[in-house]
């Protein structure tokens, strides 16, 4: 579905990602690991358009889409809940939902998503009305995972979609993004968590300082000796 | 992903996302309302140099309405407004003076030519960010003063006259009651409001404010950022472009500095500005305060030393973005639920 090959991405004239090859099959879960710095915020930017490639390519369902303009990129069926969430904040939780379902000209293509968004996380529909500002920050991911929903993506990628929100809440996000997967969506997961993101993915890549420096199944992944030392505490 | 209890009745309501339209219709009827109010205040007034005032205050609530839409809506900050006021003035005068046409058909053609011209303008500046997109409204507008200061067919610096003819309204000339001008530019106001009111609602109009407070989580939406200021962009410099040619019609005498001067822009933009940028009443109110004030303290304290209006406006502006940075009208809204906030 999505084939990411050789890709290179400058940031200010500094490398952020180098040589990155990735590929993640129709319906899959793939996480992306890594520490701070290693690229993997600007793997996704790059793939949603919003930073300009150096080399490699880009395709999704079989096209080319390095050099896209972003909002053609969400209209080709990629979602990007990017870090910080970027809600409107003084926008009510209606008001942003539909700001994701506006892709679509007809009422009916714009309400479809909704009830799937409602079942997945309930507390959106009692705060319709509220301001996006005022939501907790567990409820602002909701959010912003549901506006993203509203664009109907079929590849949905997400940026520490765990950051900053209570700890009891992290192992329900992570059910709801299987959840998702559930729905035919594919996830392309940035996670800092990677204990949890292993449990819900098919298959990870590890990123160090932009080169991918590890990849397999989850499983490979979660028993390589150095992700054992390094991250499982064992 | 919290438990929430059951709630059997699921209104329709839930289950899709149109907005309540009751603070809207609310908001329609308080404008009609203005309007017939603001019709009727001639039975009362007679003076000719009140008139004048209250001609000048519609016009400019119109043109920072179109401003607004613009600037308020879609966030992009022009200070060179005046460049599609003085083409709206030109094109009317010039299409009824060279070729004898209805200025009716003049400030039409005034508002497509503007809207092509912001289009043009649009497609190189909207690459700019911020703050160098205001600066580059600023000088582009200044360069078009020089422009048609030079353009000798235009009249150069001397500018054009209007013949005076016999009161019309098919030429909307009315050389000695001035009525029927505050009524075209009551319904100038109140069309660009609605135009304004009408953008609240619509999809194009929650683009461009998600443009405006979030450039890239927009473009992850969908929207084109690009696309989104252009058609601000255009629509914007349309009525302006049209209030440009009124204001030919009503003072019948235009000159490039008096059109297309700075000073022009700057009162486009204040209004919106003092009142509340990105509402729908805030360059009504700007307004309303603004050009009387304006007005009178330049007729009786401008005679000697003028520019005097422009310290007023200067100290309003100061007084506004320290206490009210968000203009008046948020002085009306702390008790109510913000907007959007209406389930």
């Amino acid at each position: 579905m999505l084939e990411v090959a050789g890709l290179t991405t400058t940031y200010e004239g500094l490398v952020a990602i180098s040589d990155v090859s990735l590929k993640v099959g129709k319906g899959e879960i793939v996480t992306v690991a890594g520490a701070n710095g290693a690229g993997k915020s600007t793997l996704l930017k790059t793939i949603a358009g919003m930073e300009q490639r150096q080399s490699g390519s880009i395709h999704f369902e079989g096209e080319r889409i390095d050099g896209v303009q972003p909002h053609l990129i969400t209209a080709r069926g990629i979602a990007f809940v990017p870090e910080n969430r970027r809600l409107f904040p003084r926008l009510s939780v209606r008001d942003n939902l539909r700001l994701g379902s506006f892709l679509f000209r007809k009422r009916p293509d714009r309400d479809a998503p909704l009830d799937g968004v409602f079942s997945l996380f309930p507390v959106l529909k009692e705060r319709l009305g509220q301001l996006a500002g005022t939501l907790s920050g567990g409820e602002q991911q909701m959010l912003a995972m549901g506006r993203a929903l509203m664009t109907r993506p079929k590849l949905l990628m997400l940026d520490e979609p765990s950051q900053g929100i209570m700890p009891k809440l992290v192992t329900e996000m992570f059910a709801a993004i299987k959840a998702i997967r559930q729905t035919g969506v594919t996830i392309l997961l940035v996670e800092q968590r990677l204990v949890e993101s292993l449990e819900i993915a098919d298959s990870a890549v590890v990123l160090q300082t932009g080169r991918i420096v590890l990849r397999g199944s989850a499983q490979e992944v979660r028993d390589h000796p150095d992700i054992r030392s390094a991250y499982l505490g064992a | 992903m919290r438990d929430v209890p059951p709630n059997p009745s699921t209104s329709l309501a839930d289950r899709n996302l149109a907005a309540s339209s009751s603070s809207r219709r609310r908001q329609l009827l308080v404008a009609l309302a203005a309007t017939a109010l603001a019709a009727c205040v001639p039975l009362g007034v007679s003076d000719v140099y009140a008139m004048n005032v209250m001609i000048l205050t519609l016009m400019y609530l119109a043109l920072s309405q179109s401003w607004n839409v613009l600037g308020g809506y879609c966030g992009q900050i022009s200070l060179g407004h005046a460049i599609y006021f003085g083409i709206g003035a030109y094109a009317t005068v010039i299409v009824y003076l060279k070729g004898g046409i209805s200025p009716w058909i003049g400030m039409v053609v005034g508002g497509v030519f503007a809207s092509w011209i912001a289009l043009a303008l649009g497609y190189f500046c909207f690459r700019l960010a911020g703050h160098y997109y205001t600066i580059a409204t600023i000088v582009i507008a200044e360069a078009a003063l020089l422009l048609v200061l030079n353009w000798e067919w235009a009249g150069a610096a001397l500018g054009l006259q209007l013949p005076f003819g016999p009161d019309s309204w098919a030429t909307l000339q009315f050389g000695r009651n001035k009525l029927p001008y505050f009524y075209f530019v009551l319904a100038l106001s109140l069309l660009t409001w609605l135009i304004a009111w009408w953008i609240e609602g619509a999809r194009w109009g929650y683009w461009w404010r998600a443009v405006k407070d979030d450039a890239e989580a927009a473009a992850s939406l969908g929207v084109s950022i690009f696309d989104s200021k252009m058609a601000a962009s255009a629509i914007s410099a349309f009525f302006t472009a049209v209030a440009g040619g009124f204001y030919a019609l009503f003072v019948s005498y235009i000159d490039p500095q008096s059109v297309f001067g700075f000073q022009i822009s700057l009162l486009i933009t204040l209004p919106a500005v003092l009142g509340g940028i990105g509402t729908l009443w805030g360059p009504a109110v700007g307004a309303v305060l603004l050009i009387p004030l304006g007005e009178l303290t330049r007729s009786y304290i401008g005679g000697s030393g003028s520019g005097t209006h422009l310290i007023v406006y200067g100290a309003l502006i100061v007084v506004i973005s320290l206490l009210r940075p968000e203009g008046l009208v948020s002085l009306f809204r702390s008790s109510k639920p913000a907007r959007g906030a209406q389930a």
